[in-house]
């Protein structure tokens, strides 16, 4: 087994998070796990990106090699296609339709949802307003990570185990808010995978 | 035997409290940061009452570490690659002094350029200095070199350099934990003289570290970081220092069919290199940073031509390693997916809305437009961001505290005006005395702390300026009539203008200090004040 993941976004939007749920399974189940992470400068509003590699054998290179990782998470639109040189030809990416727009050359929003929609296996998810619909617009991250937990190498129950051990110390309300923000990105990745085969 | 997930920096802080650390002596720098804040947190480390505040800068850091194994303790200083620049007084004199409890310098180096002004590979200094060097391949081995690096640090009676990179610092792994071992016992060199650096000790020391380098280089023979690993393949052998090795072993999943020497102690070990050399065709050298070992290697006069590295093109001469360009050569294929699509626009970091700087320079620059060809000196910092659009606000950020020393010579060169940007935090690093030397002179120089009461770029650790600017700025010698203290907030705009324009037309040295508080800091310190209230 081996999960090679970048996850993308804009310094602040909470992309560790997603990595620390999905290294917490991955640890539980005895698996080895890198994760590098960006730090310093960079945070600040600027483009930034964790690679977690997950394996059952061990692990050399803390960064993944272009075009060997199986996923690409990304809490924003454009962040997701700046690391697309990383995906393996028959990876997954998954990605927030809401643009974070912090730069006077934002390009054209249409054109990057539809450069990501025509990746031949791509998820293009409203993620900001799914969180407010089932918990809150806070819980926007999880939402993805619900999105793309079909292709992250854990099971939904090992995901869900592992936000109530990360979120228990904020309490019972978060830790379910958490949870149903899962289920919610999992629903909507599933249903539009079954419209894509016609079903 | 205990397991914990932890950040290469992380594996180095607990490493170091395992191994009977009494003291860490840093300033913040990354990708150095999270060793010293680890400690901070760690309940072990204030359990054995390990000393571990923030020192004002590396120099005094270094300095005060050297303190402690003066007086037989196990201590460490932490910093990054331009941190050592800082310490390197110190730290070369250590290396003359010696050591007496163990005592590690960790430098966390940043090819690439992540995070810093320059890629300067920290192996240099440990080389210049004459002292042993570890070089952790991975978290695990971050760890171990504490404990193995204080013991040889004792055994030869010297500072010992640890030097890690950015990919290492940064990145998470499991980390299996040994018996902490119990903190050393206060003893004093025997000889009362050693560390008085005369000249004529000064000498005899010299004589007695470079009668060391025997020893080291054995102990680098032996070492558990450098390895020789058999391989078939003889038409190439590979040389790979530290992290280079990983990437290497990522393009061999099923192991490596060329001869392999692992390096992660230095002096390196001269046999372990001659006989790769002499068993093998040609040899490739890995290294993330400089071509350190190439150099070495290939001597001054370059005639040996089977030696590939970044010296003649096979691995780019700047930036860090990644997997990809360690295929590229070993002549691999690399197949990448999609290009990058062209739409995409970078997006460099900025300051934060709200930042107290945005108003800081806001006021500035409107003062400044009527002021041609006026220029605004600054320094390092998250008020460094302000070079960039929308403000454009700054002309130079060079090394830390160069502000103001930079604006002083620009101001006896003529130039009017003459303005200094320099954050709290870096004011008292090396801001200080380059201010002593515009006052000595009475330089035409306004200096505009930026005061948000934080170290702010590096996450928002205490600043050692904390409440006593005014005071060092008069003591120092600025009339305390200039010496004004402003709120960066839209509603004080016109007021600050006012105050700007008055002190830049003042023919002295003049401070204002525009003070308030981070907001990444105050949104926590209310976060945390709102769980107590609960």
């Amino acid at each position: 087994m081996k999960s090679d993941i970048i996850l993308a976004g804009v310094g602040g939007q909470g992309i560790l998070t997603i990595a620390t749920i999905i290294g917490h399974a991955a640890v539980e189940r005895g698996l080895y796990l890198k994760q590098a992470e960006v730090h310093g400068m960079s945070q600040r509003g600027g483009d930034v990106q964790s690679h977690l590699r997950i394996s059952d054998k061990v692990i050399h290179s803390d960064l993944i090699p272009e075009g060997k990782a199986d996923l690409i998470i990304s809490i924003e639109p454009m962040e997701a296609l700046r690391y697309t040189s990383f995906l393996a030809p028959d990876g997954w990416l998954i990605a927030n339709r809401k643009p974070f727009v912090n730069i006077p050359n934002y390009p054209d929003h249409e054109q990057v949802w539809a450069t990501i929609e025509a990746m031949p296996r791509s998820v293009l998810i409203d993620a900001d307003k799914l969180a407010r619909e089932v918990a809150t617009a806070r819980s926007m991250n999880i939402v993805i990570l619900g999105a793309a937990s079909g292709h992250v190498g854990m099971s939904t129950e090992e995901l869900e185990h592992s936000i109530t051990a990360i979120f228990q110390r904020k309490g019972d309300a978060v830790v379910q808010q958490n949870i149903a923000a899962l289920r919610a990105g999992r629903a909507y990745a599933d249903a539009k995978d079954l419209a894509a085969h016609g079903v | 035997m205990k397991r914990m997930l932890l950040l290469g920096d992380e594996a180095i802080a607990q490493g170091a409290i395992d191994a009977g650390l009494s003291g860490v002596y840093a300033y913040p720098g990354t990708p150095s940061t999270e060793i010293t804040e680890y400690i901070q947190r760690s309940k072990a480390a204030r359990e054995r009452g390990v000393h571990s505040d923030w020192s004002a800068n590396e120099k005094t850091a270094m300095e005060a570490a050297l303190g402690m194994s003066y007086a037989g303790k196990r201590a460490m200083a932490c910093m990054k690659h331009v941190g050592l620049n800082v310490a390197a007084d110190g730290f070369i004199n250590a290396g003359i002094t010696g050591a007496n409890g163990g005592l590690i310098v960790v430098a966390a180096d940043d090819p690439s350029m992540h995070s810093s002004q320059n890629e300067q590979d920290s192996r240099f200094y440990g080389k210049f200095a004459l002292i042993p060097m570890i070089e952790p391949a991975d978290q695990q081995e971050a760890y171990h070199a504490m404990s193995y690096g204080f013991d040889l640090s004792e055994k030869f009676g010297t500072p010992v350099l640890v030097r890690i990179t950015t990919r290492l610092a940064h990145s998470r792994s499991g980390v299996e934990l040994r018996e902490p071992r119990d903190a050393n016992a206060l003893t004093l060199p025997q000889d009362k003289r050693q560390f008085v650096l005369l000249p004529s000790i000064a000498r005899r020391n010299y004589q007695s570290l470079l009668g060391k380098q025997a020893g080291f280089e054995e102990d680098s023979e032996q070492s558990p970081f450098n390895s020789y690993t058999e391989g078939p393949d003889r038409t190439l052998g590979i040389i790979a220092c530290g992290i280079a090795h990983n990437y290497l072993m990522e393009n061999f999943q099923d192991g490596c069919p060329h001869p392999v020497l692992k390096i992660g102690q230095y002096p390196a070990p001269r046999n372990m290199i001659r006989t790769i050399l002499k068993s093998c065709d040609k040899v490739l050298i890995l290294e993330d940073g400089a071509p350190f070992l190439e150099e070495q290697i290939r001597g001054l006069l370059d005639e040996s031509y089977a030696i590939l590295g970044r010296l003649d093109g096979t691995v780019p001469r700047a930036g860090e390693l990644n997997p990809n360009i360690v295929a590229t050569a070993l002549g691999r294929t690399v197949e990448t997916g999609k290009p990058k699509a062209e739409i995409v626009k970078p997006r460099p970091p900025e300051l934060c809305p709200g930042c107290p700087h945005i108003d800081s320079y806001n006021a500035l620059n409107e003062v400044l437009r009527e002021l041609e060809p006026g220029r605004v000196f600054s320094d390092i910092g998250c008020y460094t961001l302000g070079a960039l659009e929308p403000f454009n606000a700054i002309n130079t950020c060079v090394d830390m505290g160069a502000s103001i020393t930079m604006a002083k010579g620009a101001a006896d060169a003529g130039l009017f005006p003459a303005v200094a940007v320099i954050g709290d935090s870096t004011f008292t690093h090396s801001g200080m005395t380059g201010l002593l030397d515009a006052i000595i002179e009475n330089s035409p120089i306004t200096v505009m702390i930026v005061d948000n009461e934080t170290t702010g770029m590096t996450g928002g650790q205490t600043s050692s300026a904390r409440g006593k600017l005014e005071d060092i700025c008069i003591g120092l010698g600025v009339p305390k009539d200039h010496v004004r203290v402003v709120e960066p907030l839209k509603k004080n705009h016109d007021d600050n203008m006012r105050v700007i324009k008055e002190e830049l037309y003042y023919e002295g040295v003049s401070v204002i200090i525009e003070r308030r508080e981070c907001i990444q800091t105050l949104k926590i310190s209310k976060m945390l004040e709102k769980e107590a209230a609960k």
